[in-house]
């Protein structure tokens, strides 16, 4: 087993042997990920060394301090978080070849085509087809929403329906689908703050070779499942110190801008900053459970907080400003890579975090999450579990 | 820059919890607190015996060489906490908490003090602030006058006074141990709202005590005393919501309408994970108070602002976790009989105490540099 010491003398010679000074990017990334330095918890020659996944963080340190270049990890965010343990648990040795290195490298950017316009929440109902030719190629039709990176994608993992006859949950494959094909549409989608971060994706014949299936025909809710528990799950909030989230634009509008001060308005900025101190509290707490190797059940609980306290707290912000809170920065239709919660206006604030209750678990099934998981309750009544797809009401 | 408390239980307070709250389960059972309420008393001696003889648990924030068991706040909070989750009538946070503190805080420790101090920390004195429950630290202390040697003045709503041996009295002469049986000394117990945290007037017509510190020192050591005590609120806030969100839960498993548990409705399950999310948020914000009033890290502006924030915070989530409590358990929510009344009871006592909400929110204002119009 690779131990600190061992990675530390490797990480070492990855930086004498490459000098971030005199390599290029491309190369310093391919060295590293051929080092096994890529992601430590990684099999060799898969970019690892099969050591514990709680060593990564020295290696990345000692690497950013000599001044190394890294993998741009918030671009390819879905590639490395959602795609990469999905296919390093399912994938063939072939895939696992092909795959890991480009997407890791940056080379080659992935989105997920999972969430369908009728099937959100309930995303084992999803009804885009894939029907396996005589010739071993599967043929894909369908429409997929709320697709990040979808216009920069090589490549998506991608769940469709491939046996309407059994229940929703057991009629579903994993693909890897390139999205090159020419039955492959991107379109952007416009959001209530004019621009378009998301995509819809339409399918139409796309062929995907059975090769480029991910796990078992039928099992792909299971593989999906793998993909899930992997979403890192934005918490919404930094893990600065005190008011560095959204509370920080607000708080600076009140001590800057006395005259537009009201009592009342002053009671929800103290109650709403209260909130927010102990959100960071919260995540903080969390965040010294996960280091000694104990987290507990708060987590579920911080997307809820965030998401309430970014809507209340923009909403706050909105309102203090009066006249110029009926103002908004720009409704041109852009593609931002990133979301910039504070790169823009208090207007754009408001609406983005309309999202936040929405995106990655809406609030009312976060809220199940808790009462079932943490709290036992018992589930919700399934009339769904034993019907055959085709039979739901839709 | 904020300082990082750190939030979680040692091994030690983890220890002190369990044993505490094995002792609570035997000792201070509901039916246990309805009565104790019922018969007048002003608290449980027999458990105040155990807690604070074997146990030792009255001197856990006086040092060793003051008699006392040398830990501190976070070790206090642990036990202030598991109180609350039993809602037990004894004297701790005030005898406790708030007078060894005040004690403490004295710049000056002279034998008067060091006596006290010692028989504070062993329990066998149970000594309280005279000053009303509702009292934040900082605000105006009530009048109390020195003539010819007597002290004289009325205090209303003071907490644990009725079973308490001596009085901590801050008269403008300085700061007092008047014995509460003393002559001119008349402590009139006052039927409060909560049955498990008795009220007293404290009247003083000439009494006669112990000088134990000046005039000046007197009042920065009380706000030290009640800053801790409004501090380690928070625990016992934390541990009365706890309570009520886990005997809520466990009725609506058990309880049965429509042919289904009544936790399986969905409006109950999200009004539950809702009340789960801001209780648990009181654990790290009562924490972060205890760590920092233990440590003094980032300077005393620092405590001052984790109280405030953990006081605006858990007060009113407290008194909603009882009231939820009561709604959801249903009829039997309204019944003398079963406990719930005694939490809420008690939720609501705290929201006023050591200055509530809305006066912790002035503190945050303050603290955070964010002034009113």
């Amino acid at each position: 087993m690779t131990d600190a010491d061992d990675l530390r003398a490797r990480t070492r010679a990855l930086l004498a042997d490459r000098p971030p000074a005199t390599t290029s990017r491309a190369d310093f990334l391919a060295a590293r990920f051929d080092a096994g330095l890529a992601w430590v918890h990684y099999p060799e020659g898969l970019g690892g060394l099969g050591a514990a996944r709680s060593l990564q963080s020295a290696v990345d340190a000692e690497l950013a301090a000599a001044g190394a270049p890294d993998n741009d990890p918030r671009r390819i965010g879905i590639g490395l978080g959602m795609a990469a343990p999905t296919i390093l648990a399912y994938g063939t040795e072939e895939q696992k070849r092909r795959f890991l290195r480009p997407l890791w490298l940056g080379e080659e950017v992935w989105c997920q085509l999972f969430s369908e316009p009728g099937a959100g929440s309930d995303l084992a109902a999803l009804s885009t087809r894939a029907v396996l030719g005589d010739d071993g190629v599967w043929t894909v039709t369908g429409q997929k929403v709320w697709t990040s990176s979808a216009h920069l994608a090589r490549w998506a993992i991608l769940i469709a329906r491939t046996d309407p006859a059994q229940p929703k949950h057991r009629g579903i494959t994993y693909f890897l689908c390139d999205m090159t094909d020419p039955g492959v549409e991107v379109r952007p989608l416009r959001q209530i703050t004019g621009e378009a971060e998301f995509n819809e994706v339409f399918l139409t014949d796309v062929r995907i070779p059975d090769a480029h299936r991910l796990g078992e025909v039928g099992e792909g809710w299971q593989v999906a499942r793998t993909t899930l528990m992997n979403e890192r799950v934005s918490i919404g909030g930094s893990t600065g110190g005190r008011e560095s989230g959204m509370i920080a634009p607000l708080a600076r509008t009140w001590r800057e801008r006395p005259e537009l001060r009201t009592h009342a308005l002053h009671q929800r900025l103290v109650t709403l900053w209260v909130d927010a101190e102990v959100a960071r509290l919260t995540g903080e707490r969390l965040r010294q459970q996960l280091a000694v190797g104990q987290p507990g059940p708060e987590g579920s609980g911080l997307k809820l907080s965030f998401a309430r306290l970014n809507q209340q707290i923009s909403g706050l912000e909105v309102e203090l400003l009066g006249d110029e809170g009926l103002l908004y920065d720009d409704w041109t239709m852009r593609r931002p890579e990133l979301v910039d919660f504070t790169g823009r206006g208090p207007g754009y604030r408001y609406l983005r975090s309309k999202g936040n209750s929405i995106e990655g678990g809406t609030s009312e099934v976060l809220l199940n999450i808790v009462a079932e998981r943490v709290l036992g309750l018992p589930t919700e009544p399934r009339t769904d579990k034993d019907v055959a797809w085709k039979d739901l009401a839709r | 820059m904020s300082a990082t408390p750190s939030l979680l239980a040692t091994e030690t307070e983890d220890d002190l919890r369990a044993a505490v709250r094995s002792l609570l389960t035997t000792h201070s059972a509901a039916d246990r607190v309805l009565a104790r309420a019922e018969s007048g008393a002003p608290y449980d001696r027999e458990l105040w015996k155990t807690l604070t003889g074997s146990m030792g648990l009255a001197g856990l924030l006086v040092p060793e060489a003051d008699g006392g068991q040398g830990a501190g706040h976070r070790e206090a909070a642990v036990v202030v906490e598991e109180l609350g989750r039993a809602v037990a009538s004894v004297p701790y946070l005030t005898g406790a908490v708030v007078t060894p503190a005040t004690l403490l805080a004295l710049p000056e420790r002279t034998a008067e003090v060091s006596a006290l101090l010692a028989e504070v920390a062993a329990g066998s004195t149970v000594a309280v602030l005279a000053v009303p429950l509702t009292t934040a630290p900082g605000d105006p202390l009530p009048e109390v006058t020195t003539d010819g040697g007597g002290l004289h003045g009325t205090v209303r709503s003071v907490a644990d006074a009725a079973g308490a041996d001596v009085l901590l009295v801050a008269a403008d002469s300085g700061l007092y141990a008047v014995p509460a049986g003393a002559p001119g000394v008349t402590v009139t117990p006052l039927t409060a709202l909560d049955l498990t945290r008795p009220l007293a007037a404290v009247q003083l017509d000439g009494a006669r005590g112990t000088l134990l510190a000046p005039a000046a020192d007197a009042a920065p050591a009380v706000r030290a005393g009640l800053l801790s005590g409004a501090g380690l609120l928070a625990s016992e806030q934390l541990g009365l919501a706890e309570w009520c969100l886990t005997e809520t839960v466990r009725h609506l498993k058990d309880r049965h309408q429509f042919n289904r548990p009544l936790g399986s409705f969905q409006a109950l399950k999200h009004r539950l994970a809702q009340l789960w999310l801001d209780v648990a948020g009181i654990r790290p914000a009562a924490t972060a108070a205890a760590d920092l009033l233990a440590t003094g890290e980032g300077g005393p502006a620092e405590a001052q602002l984790a109280v405030a924030v953990a006081q605006v915070y858990a007060s009113p989530v407290a008194v909603r976790a009882a009231e939820e409590a009561l709604q959801l358990h249903g009829g039997i929510g309204m019944t003398w009989e079963h406990p719930v009344h005694l939490y809420l009871k008690r939720a609501k006592g705290d929201s006023v105490a050591f200055g509530g909400a809305g006066r912790h929110g002035q503190e945050v204002a303050r603290l955070a540099e964010l002034p009113a119009p």
